[in-house]
């Protein structure tokens, strides 16, 4: 037995010391020339942890805040996503894979699925939205309340069940979010491709998004992958132009040249130590690459390889061809570096210049869609959403999850009637004041020759308590993004590998099938406010017509006038002339006739009567005093 | 007698059917021709959350696509509505909106009204067989006595603020008619009626439930009649006592009938259950109903501007809110039993003050509980002849009803003026009743010890004397004899 449990622990032992010496980091680093005089750039890291049984296991490469929280809050699949600027679908493409992953709506965009028992999903859910506050020095915190978090059905992910999604459409993301980020890379920006992260250029940007995806099959009975954290940094920026050498320069259309240097004003000096592979791509889009060719064969009639027409200052490694490509037109080509062989005294700069102006346009997700406020004033509103058709429309199924805030009511029954026969499937779950947010998730199925449909939900503005509105509560509030999906529409890049060995992790994750997903714009809603300074006076004002009411009307119904009559007859005789002249400058001070029999009774009676009352009340307050004392203390 | 007199007030005013119809005719044109000018049902004075079709509809749509019609806060109020009155919003085109349910609000406005007269028809012929066993009837000129019946039905048809509240599309009428019903057969002593009445107000709206004790009184003792004081005084009392033994009838108080009563309605209590939960049995059932309903009403949820007093709870320190909601919905409560007690032998006016109270400081008031217990008082014409402040108070709902859209405009849409403006309003607005109910209570106290005095024997020395000026024998005067 003995022996048993020592080979056991042996085995344990070897498995772990095998397991550990899996643990790969890769850095990808992409480029990509955009049709409006942008480029795109877009890191990637990848880190892996190959199953493990042992907890709080010493990681080489994997950053331990990431593995504790898998743990903890056994997470199945995760993406958190800071975001400032809005991506440009129309120019910068909603058909590929990088924009229909990478593409997020402004601020921060949380989901997550669990692998917990359902009726303990909300509260890991509000356990890992601290965690996260705590890790990137973001306020995800605020996630936790019930009213910004939803739990989509079918439209957002295929798979659903236990997952969780939220956004906060505010956040201001900067610097102090990235830092974290970067911390948990095992080189963190001292060297490799991170280094070429610098500040300015990344935060000057039109539109940056830092990304962190973690999948996790730890908890199935079977695991394979481990937990793998995916990091990607998509930044899109106007090159500054540099010098061309060309003799197009003057011409207005010619693209800016662009090199890493003239981009982050850095260069890199090797690669990350700890990497397996690092590599940098310049991918041309299948309408770029049509373009070109069509303007050399005009111009040259050079038919040859248009790497040699678009000159870099070091050459490619390799070169991937798109096959079976969606783009008639084209396909899309992608060079690979490898600044394996790159270090410090001869650092990597990739430069990419421009002869000939070339326009093209990218592949544009389905339906144009954007959605905005209608109404004025601050009582009711409507939102609509508007969908129009691209060259790409044909028959498609289309789910549209809106995510509205708390303090809208909508009425829904307006929309069945306007658009019954188009709809196909449709789950509302409406909002709850102050309790859940609402949340509508339809299935459209539009017609081939559609050109335009639009979405109309009325709303009321509701009031919340004065606690309840944000600090600047004039500004308004946001809505975060609906989303769209496309699930007849799938997207993938697939290349031609031409070397099996070199694996990337960034390559293999274009060639996925994954659904096309956008984001629509967030919305401001203007809400009325309170007197955010008057609580006091508002309750003392309240509190005094109370008071009217409830003396007034008792005093009423006590006022026993016949008695008074009868008792002020006997005082009568009693009372002395002082209180006569009183009485008789009261009713003067009151502007009425004086009458004798309905002055006042005079406040001083019979001094033993009054006394004996005194004590008697005297005696029950230090009853009660004493009893209180007793009880409470 | 009670024919009698009825012959005499339609003999003398043939004025009344025709003007009731004119108010009916005039809903149904502005109901047709202005179906969306007048925008009435987004106003917060008109549709509160509890009783706003718009959410009705909303609920019913719930309902349709099989979800509870709770689910959401959009819908708080009851489930037979929803089925009665569900059905009538769908045909909504764009031009004619709830064309159907509007019809409805107005027959229920008519009913009522029709009801509001038959109960002042009783009520007075009470009043008139009261006072003459009391002998005081010589004295009070039963000639210049105002048809009450007449006067509260027309006030409640052509009141402005009702006729706003049918158009408005907000369920009230048809609670302001449940609440009437109740009254009526507890002055017809028609027991199964009330309690139905009675239960289903209550239902509806919650308030009614402390409708309970004038329902009760007037089961068991019968009608408005003065202080049963007097009628024992007049019986045992010195050589001017003319009264015939058979007034002692009206001070019994049969037991059997109020058993009879809360018998009924516990009996329709448990249908209406029943019915609810029959047409929530999909759904999460009644728990749901009564937390959406009636948690809704008493915990203040919606916070949305309304013409009470309740925006306090937008602003009051969370820390407090319980204690302040205890303490409002406790101000209610409190009055009832003073209220019972000094006025139990009014039954009618009771409930009418009831009415007010709750009307006053219920979480979400609109015009059409306004517009109830303003018809019901002029049931009280006759009573509440000397009230004083009647001008002021005019002058006052008027001018608060008039500006309370102004400032709201103001407030939301062009957002000029801020919140204090509203609830200014509102305030204003709640003062003016406030004064009403303990106008109206003083004066019919006053009234009662008039009557008091009136047979008393001196005071009517003092009213013969008085009769002989040409002065009003107003009971202020008998107060103070000088």
């Amino acid at each position: 037995m003995a022996r048993c449990l020592f080979i056991l622990i042996i085995i344990l032992l070897l498995f772990t010391l095998h397991v550990s010496s899996e643990e790969e980091f890769t850095e990808e680093l992409l480029f990509r020339p955009l049709p409006d005089r942008k480029v795109l750039s877009h890191f990637h890291f990848e880190s892996k942890v190959p199953p493990t049984t042992v907890y709080g296991h010493h990681h080489r490469l994997f950053p331990k805040a990431i593995y504790q929280l898998v743990h903890k809050y056994r997470i199945k699949e995760m993406e958190l996503s800071f975001t400032q600027g809005r991506w440009n679908y129309d120019s910068w493409g909603g058909f590929d894979p990088i924009s229909s992953s990478n593409a997020k709506p402004p601020g921060v965009e949380l989901w997550a699925v669990f692998d917990v028992p359902p009726d303990q999903v909300d509260t890991s859910w509000k356990n890992l939205t601290h965690t996260l506050s705590g890790l990137f020095c973001a306020s995800i915190n605020f996630l936790e309340s019930s009213t910004t978090y939803s739990a989509p059905d079918w439209s957002f992910r295929s798979l659903s069940g236990n997952l969780r999604y939220g956004s906060l459409p505010r956040e201001a993301v900067c610097t102090e979010n990235l830092t974290p980020w970067l911390k948990l890379l095992p080189c963190r920006d001292k060297s490799g491709l991170s280094s070429l992260m610098n500040r300015p250029s990344i935060y000057s940007g039109f539109y940056h998004s830092q990304r962190l995806h973690l999948t996790s099959d730890e908890f199935d009975p079977v695991a394979l992958h481990g937990i793998v954290l995916e990091q990607t940094l998509t930044i899109v920026i106007q090159p500054d132009a540099l010098e061309t050498h060309a003799a197009f320069s003057s011409s207005r259309k010619l693209q800016p040249s662009w090199s890493m240097s003239s981009l982050f004003g850095k260069t890199v000096d090797g690669k990350c130590a700890l990497a397996k592979s690092s590599n940098v791509y310049v991918q041309l889009e299948g309408g770029l690459v049509y373009n070109m060719k069509d303007t050399w064969n005009n111009i040259e009639g050079n038919d040859g390889e248009i790497v040699q027409e678009v000159p870099y200052e070091v050459s490619p490694d390799r070169m991937m061809k798109e096959i079976n490509s969606f783009h008639k037109d084209g396909y899309s080509i992608l060079y690979g570096f490898s600044i394996n062989n790159y270090h410090s005294s001869k650092p990597f700069d990739l430069g990419f210049w421009w002869k000939l102006p070339v326009t093209w346009s990218c592949v544009k997700a389905p339906l144009r869609v954007s959605r905005f406020l209608m109404g004025s004033g601050n009582e009711k509103g409507a939102i609509a959403l508007s969908l129009q058709s691209t060259e790409w429309s044909q028959s498609l199924l289309k789910a549209d999850n809106n995510i509205e805030k708390c303090n809208l009511r909508m009425y829904v029954d307006g929309i069945s009637q306007s658009l019954g026969d188009i709809i196909e499937k449709m789950s509302v779950s409406p909002s709850e004041d102050k309790v859940s947010p609402g949340v509508m998730e339809m299935v459209l199925r539009l017609p081939c020759d559609m050109k335009s449909a639009s979405l109309t939900l009325e709303f009321d503005k509701g009031f919340l308590h004065i606690d309840e509105y944000p600090p600047d509560a004039n500004q308004g509030f946001d809505i975060p993004s609906a989303i769209i999906s496309y699930p007849d529409f799938q997207t993938r890049l697939q290349y031609k590998l031409d070397n099996a060995s070199i694996k990337s992790p960034m390559v293999s994750k274009m060639q996925e099938r994954r659904t096309i997903l956008s984001y629509t714009e967030v919305l401001l809603v203007p809400l009325t406010t309170p007197d955010f300074s008057m609580p006091y006076n508002v309750i003392t004002i309240t509190c005094t017509v109370f008071a009217l009411y409830f003396g007034s009307l008792l005093n009423a119904l006590r006022r026993r006038v016949g008695e008074e009559e009868r008792l002020l007859k006997s005082k009568d005789k009693s009372t002395g002339k002082l209180q006569l002249l009183l009485s008789k400058m009261f009713a003067k001070l009151r502007g009425k006739p004086w009458e004798p029999p309905s002055t006042p009774p005079p406040p001083s009676s019979s001094s033993k009567f009054i006394s004996s009352k005194v004590i008697l009340k005297i005696i029950l307050i230090a009853a009660i005093a004493f009893g209180w004392q007793y009880y409470d203390g | 007698m009670e024919e009698s007199v009825e012959k005499t007030t339609r003999k003398k005013h043939p004025w009344f059917w025709s003007s009731a119809l004119a108010s009916i005719i005039l809903r149904l044109v502005l109901i047709i021709y202005f179906p969306n000018t007048l925008n009435f049902s987004s106003r917060p004075e008109v549709s509160t959350p509890v009783t706003s079709l718009r959410r009705l509809a909303e609920g019913y749509w719930l309902k349709r696509s099989s979800m509870s019609p709770y689910a959401g806060s959009m819908y708080h109020g009851s489930p037979l509505l929803l089925s009665i009155l569900g059905p009538l919003t769908i045909d909504r085109d764009e031009g004619q909106s709830h064309l159907l349910c509007g019809l409805a609000f107005v027959i229920a406005d008519f009913v009522t009204a029709i009801l509001i007269r038959a109960i002042g028809q009783r009520l007075q012929g009470a009043d008139i067989q009261s006072l003459k066993s009391l002998g005081a009837g010589r004295h009070l000129k039963i000639s210049e006595n105002f048809p009450t019946g007449d006067i509260a039905s027309l006030v409640y048809l052509w009141n402005p603020l009702t006729i706003i509240t049918c158009l408005g599309y907000s369920t009230s009428p048809i609670e302001n008619l449940m609440i009437v019903l109740s009254l009526y057969g507890a002055c017809k002593r028609l027991v199964p009626l009330a309690a139905f009445g009675w239960v289903m107000a209550s239902h509806l709206s919650l308030y009614p439930v402390i409708l309970i004790i004038p329902l009760v009184l007037l089961i068991g003792s019968g009608l408005d009649t003065p202080p049963r004081k007097l009628f024992l005084q007049e019986k045992h009392g010195d050589g001017y006592k003319k009264t015939k033994t058979g007034s002692l009838h009206l001070i019994n108080f049969s037991w059997r009938r109020v058993v009879l009563f809360f018998l009924w309605s516990s009996a329709w209590a448990l249908y209406v259950l029943v019915l609810c939960g029959i047409s929530l049995k999909d759904y999460s059932g009644l728990g749901e109903m009564f937390k959406r309903t009636y948690g809704f009403i008493l915990s203040v949820e919606d916070l949305s501007p309304n013409i009470g007093v309740l925006y306090f709870f937008a602003e009051v320190f969370d820390f407090f809110r319980d204690f302040f909601l205890i303490v409002f919905h406790i101000n209610i409560l409190f009055m009832v039993l003073p209220l019972a007690i000094r006025l139990h032998h009014r039954p009618c006016f009771l409930a009418f003050v009831y009415i007010a109270i709750s009307s006053i400081l219920k979480s979400y008031p609109s015009v059409g509980d306004s517009a109830l217990y303003l018809g019901l008082l002029g049931l009280f014409v006759n009573a509440l002849a000397d009230m004083q402040f009647s001008f002021f108070l005019f002058s006052g709902y008027l001018g608060t009803l008039l500006l309370s859209p102004v400032m709201h405009n103001l407030w939301i849409w062009r957002g000029t003026g801020n919140a204090n403006f509203y609830f200014a309003t509102a305030m204003a607005y709640a003062c003016f009743q406030i004064i009403l109910v303990v106008e109206s209570v003083s004066s019919m106290l006053n009234h009662d010890r008039a009557l008091k005095q009136g047979t008393t024997d001196v005071a009517k020395k003092v009213c013969q004397s008085l009769k002989d000026e040409p002065g009003l024998p107003t009971p202020r005067k008998f107060s103070l004899p000088k």
